[in-house]
Parts: structure tokens; sequence; C-alpha cells
């Protein structure tokens, strides 16, 4: 049987071979819950009758998305998820560790060829890493909590092949805001992607993380991005698809001509050449989120801003996480953009998630590296925003107005 | 009565069923009062126990938030109709015994009296006395559904069977 990379990490973690279309009942490798997930999980996991934990070192509890607590609301469900995870002895990352996908990436608890469960919609991520992700809802991961096994249907992969050079200034995520445009919101449904082609052969981990993420906004199972030219600072046995496996559709671009991207309010479908959009004004720039805080998102942006001065825009950036911050500090890239102005807050999910911190006010244009812009996102239903690479976000903050970095 | 609300409108998504700011809590009841406010201000005012939601493509894309679906049952909402659902949502709705079911044509107006048949898949207007055949679920969502979501399925059944 020819299989996709979805069939053949499916078939291991089901003991027996599966093919597109199949129902079955897979053993996982890993779970992660956030302060979002997590209290309903807890909830669940207690109604269902459990007890313990059918593995701790496999299950990861994240506070990220209101962190740290603005109100004794959600101060109480992390103080649910501190006792809980004391008394299971499973894993907590706390406040300012920074954001659950990066975390699972940073500290291996995701690897290459696992079938991994998280409670957040964007964990198709770990398709950078090769492994099947996949994001599910609280009671889904309360029951994985128990049983170590979740259900489900393999899926149907589509293949899209990247061929050529990006010009300098485009970026992963330009790459993935054009095929969310071309695929549309729903386009991948149900469905696997599977990311391949020249383009993907020379990517950093983090630019293939930006792929994999954001292939949830196609509505993707998952993302799975080809591991040749995937540098891990351990060893790692990659999977490739069969010569001959099985696509639903097949797509291939040369991307070598494409211009930065960016997603007009209120979908990330909603994308148009930046050429277009020149000039819009723009009264705050975000710098954050599981799609592009990572070091060389925080590289791109200080290259634009150094020796520079923001004037009319504010800038708010929350580093992915808290190494990425130490890594950022050591290196003076902190310092160049805390010089320009910027405003760091901790290592979370708030802004993009529309929780707290850096939420816009009636009526303004905000720029964003996160992935979504849907209507009220930010935590405001009457702001605008638009999504953007760092290097983008990073340029139209100082120019008040949205713009590509010069060069 | 099940009353129909209909929004004719493709990829209402999690923040717009639930916005996030509202989505950090266990209370069902605050849920419920915000429930798709941003599409619609009145929606948590009109919805009766036991109404149907009809919606467009794509319903419920977006977040990982089973607080989306856990705040249309909680607002009353019995059944969402729609053309397609977006994956994760779809399957949320069946672990928190919320039923859902796709039908690609279908005449149904705001007001309309509808039932819904799930093992059958088709969805019957009394109003117009018209039925409309819709997607039929595997029986693995049945069975979850039946047993009124994961929780009481894995209680009865004690693992994945």
């Amino acid at each position: 049987m020819n299989q996709t990379i979805s069939e053949k990490i499916l078939s291991q973690h089901a003991g027996k071979p599966v093919k597109a279309g199949d129902i079955a009942i897979v053993r996982v490798d890993g779970v992660m819950a956030t302060d979002a997930t997590a209290p309903f999980a807890i909830k669940a996991f207690h109604q269902m009758g459990g007890k313990k934990l059918w593995d701790v070192e496999r299950v990861s509890l994240i506070i990220d998305h209101a962190s740290p607590a603005p109100n004794e609301t959600v101060a109480n469900l992390h103080k649910l998820m501190r006792v809980f995870s004391a008394e299971m002895g499973c894993r907590l990352y706390d406040i300012g560790e920074g954001i659950c996908h990066q975390l699972m990436v940073e500290n291996a608890h995701v690897k290459p060829g696992d079938l991994f469960l998280g409670a957040d919609s964007h964990s198709p991520t770990y398709g950078a890493l090769n492994a099947f992700g996949i994001g599910v809802g609280s009671t889904d991961l309360a029951a994985t909590m128990l049983t170590g096994k979740s259900w489900l249907k393999v899926p149907k992969t589509i293949k899209i092949t990247l061929n050529g050079e990006l010009k300098k200034g485009v970026t992963a995520k330009d790459l993935i805001l054009f095929l969310v445009k071309q695929l549309g919101a729903e386009g991948a449904n149900y469905q696997a992607i599977e990311f391949t082609g020249e383009t993907i052969k020379s990517m950093t981990l983090a630019s293939r993380m930006v792929l994999a993420n954001m292939s949830s906004e196609m509505g993707s199972k998952t993302g799975l991005v080809d591991p040749t030219g995937l540098d891990l600072w351990y060893p790692f046995e990659p999977t490739f698809p069969d010569a001959g496996a099985d696509y639903v559709r097949e797509l291939t671009f040369d991307v070598s001509n494409l211009r930065p991207q960016i997603a007009k309010p209120h979908s990330p479908e909603n994308v148009v050449s930046i050429d277009e959009l020149k000039g819009t004004k723009v009264h705050y720039a975000f710098i954050g989120s599981c799609t592009n805080t990572r070091l060389e998102d925080l590289h791109a942006a200080a290259h634009v801003l150094k020796g520079k001065r923001l004037t009319s825009t504010r800038l708010i950036i929350a580093p992915a996480s808290k190494k990425v911050f130490n890594d950022a500090l050591k290196d003076g890239t902190i310092q160049i953009l805390s010089d320009a102005g910027a405003t760091f807050i901790t290592s979370g999910c708030g802004p993009c998630v529309g929780s707290h911190l850096g939420v816009p006010g009636d009526g303004e244009v905000v720029i964003s590296s996160t992935n979504r812009n849907f209507q009220g996102r930010m935590g405001n239903p009457k702001a605008q925003v638009y999504l953007g690479s760092p290097a983008v976000v990073a340029a139209s903050a100082l120019a008040g107005e949205i713009t590509e970095p010069t060069e | 009565m099940t009353t129909a609300h209909v929004y004719p409108i493709d990829n209402i998504d999690t923040d717009r069923i639930i916005p996030g700011k509202y989505t950090k809590t266990l209370d069902m009841s605050a849920l419920a009062s915000h429930v798709l406010e941003d599409l619609d201000s009145e929606f948590s005012k009109k919805v009766q126990q036991g109404d149907i939601l009809v919606a467009g493509n794509n319903f419920g894309c977006g977040s990982s938030r089973e607080q989306a679906p856990i705040a249309l049952k909680a607002a009353g909402v019995s059944v969402v109709v729609a053309r397609t659902f977006a994956r994760i949502f779809y399957r949320n709705a069946i672990n928190i015994g919320l039923p859902v079911i796709e039908v690609e044509h279908h005449n149904i107006q705001s007001g309309d009296s509808i039932s819904v048949d799930l093992e059958h898949g088709v969805v019957i207007n009394h109003t117009k006395n018209e039925t409309y055949q819709a997607t039929k679920m595997p029986q693995q969502m049945i069975d979850i559904l039946n047993a009124g979501g994961l929780v009481n399925y894995l209680v009865q059944h004690g693992d994945y069977v």
C-alpha cells in the first residue's frame, strides 16, 4: 500500500495499516491543554471518573492564554490547573514560560513521527517536526488523559509543492497567507496537507512552524512539512510519503515572484498583495502568537527598527517563550526593539486571542503577526485587524501605515 | 416547538460564537448570555429552549474552544444545521452532546418549525411540509450522541469501543 505521511503515522498508532477514510482508534504520544481549554478538560476528566492520568510524562498543562491572570475568575482557573497538576503529577508550565506550541517543540515534548493531541486549534504546528498534531476540544483531551487513546478518521491529503527561491523580505508567513487565499478558509477541512518542494527544503524549523501552524486557517486536520533539510538538535527518523501515495488534490506553485501578503479584516482568507494596501493608516502593531514570535521573527523586526524610533504607532511584542526572550536579550535584539519604543509583555497568547493586554480601541487599525483576524478576535469587534509578517508589522509600525521593509 | 433561527452566512467562526474574552470561565450561564453577540446582539434573548440554529458553510471555524458549542447548548439551542461544519467544532459539539447535522440544500427560514432525525440523516420542515436530505454521521458519533456526549459514553463503556 502506497501511503501518505498521515497514513504512515496513523497506521503506526492504530497498530494496523489504515488508509484515508478509515475510522481508527489510535494510541497517542502526548497531549497538551492551555488555560483556555484545560479547566473544562479537568472538569470532564473528573466527570469521567478519572482518578489518575494514563501517563504523567505525556500530559502537559500550560498557562498561556491569559497569563498572568487578569482577574479573579481566571486566577481561579489557573489555581485549578496548578492543583490538578500537583495532585496528578503531570507537567505544568506556569505564567511567562511561553506559548504552548513553542514550549512543546522547544522542550521536545513532541517529536517527529508522533501523534499528538493539543487542546488548541493550532496544534497542526507540530507538522513542522514531521509529527501529526491535531487540535481537539477539552472533552476529547480529557478522554485521552484518561485512556491514552482517541478515535479519528484518517484524513485524505492535499499535496502542496512550493518551488522557487523567496525574494528578500518575503517569508514563510507570506507563503502561508498566499496559500490560505488559494485554498480558502474551508479548503482543507477534514483533510491533511503535505507541504513539499524546493522552497521548503532550506527552511528553518521556525519558518516550517509558521506554515504548519496556519494550515489550520484552511481547516486542515494537520499540516505536515516534508522533513528534508529539517535541522533538529536531536536525532530522528523522518517519515516520507511513498511514491504513488494517493492525494485528493495536488497543487504546485512557483513562489519566486511572491510579494509580501496581507490578510484584511475579518478573515485570514481575505488576502491581498501588500501593494494593494500601502498607505493604510495603522494605530497599533503587534508581534506575537504561536505563529510568529520566534527568534528569527524578532531579528526581522530588529533589522527594520535598528536605530529608528516609533512615533505615531504603538508596537507590542510578546516573545513566543522565555527562552526566545532570553536568547533575544543575550544577542542585543531586545535592546534594539526597546530603544525603538516597543513595549514587551509576558510570553503568551493574550493580545492574539483578546484575553487581555493590548486590546485595540474602537475603529483602530491593527497590523499583527498573528494567525487570525476574525471580528472581535483581539478583544474588540469594532477594530480592524490586518495580518502580515513580523518584518511588515515592524515596518508598518515605523511608518504609521501599511508598508514593507525598504532595501 | 423547535423554531429555526437562520443566519445564511459562511464561516461563522468560534470568536463570533463566543468571543475569547468570555471563554475563561466554567460558568455556563455566563457563556450563554454572550453567545453570537457580535453576529446578533439579540440572539441570546430571543432563543428558546430547543430552538434550532441554521447557518451556511464552515460553521465553527477557528478555535478549538469547546465553549463554542457549550454556549449554544447552554443558551437553549438543541441542534445546529449547516451546509458544512469546521472539523473541531463538529467533533466538540458531538462530544458535549449537541447534535449537528449537515444539509446541503434546504429552504428553511427563520421562524419555521423544524425537527431532525439523526439516525436517518434527514431534516423535516413542518411549516413548509418539506424534508431535506442530510449527511449521515458515522456510527461512532451517533453512539456518543446517543450516550449524551463523550463523558457519559466513557462512563458507560470504560474505554473507546
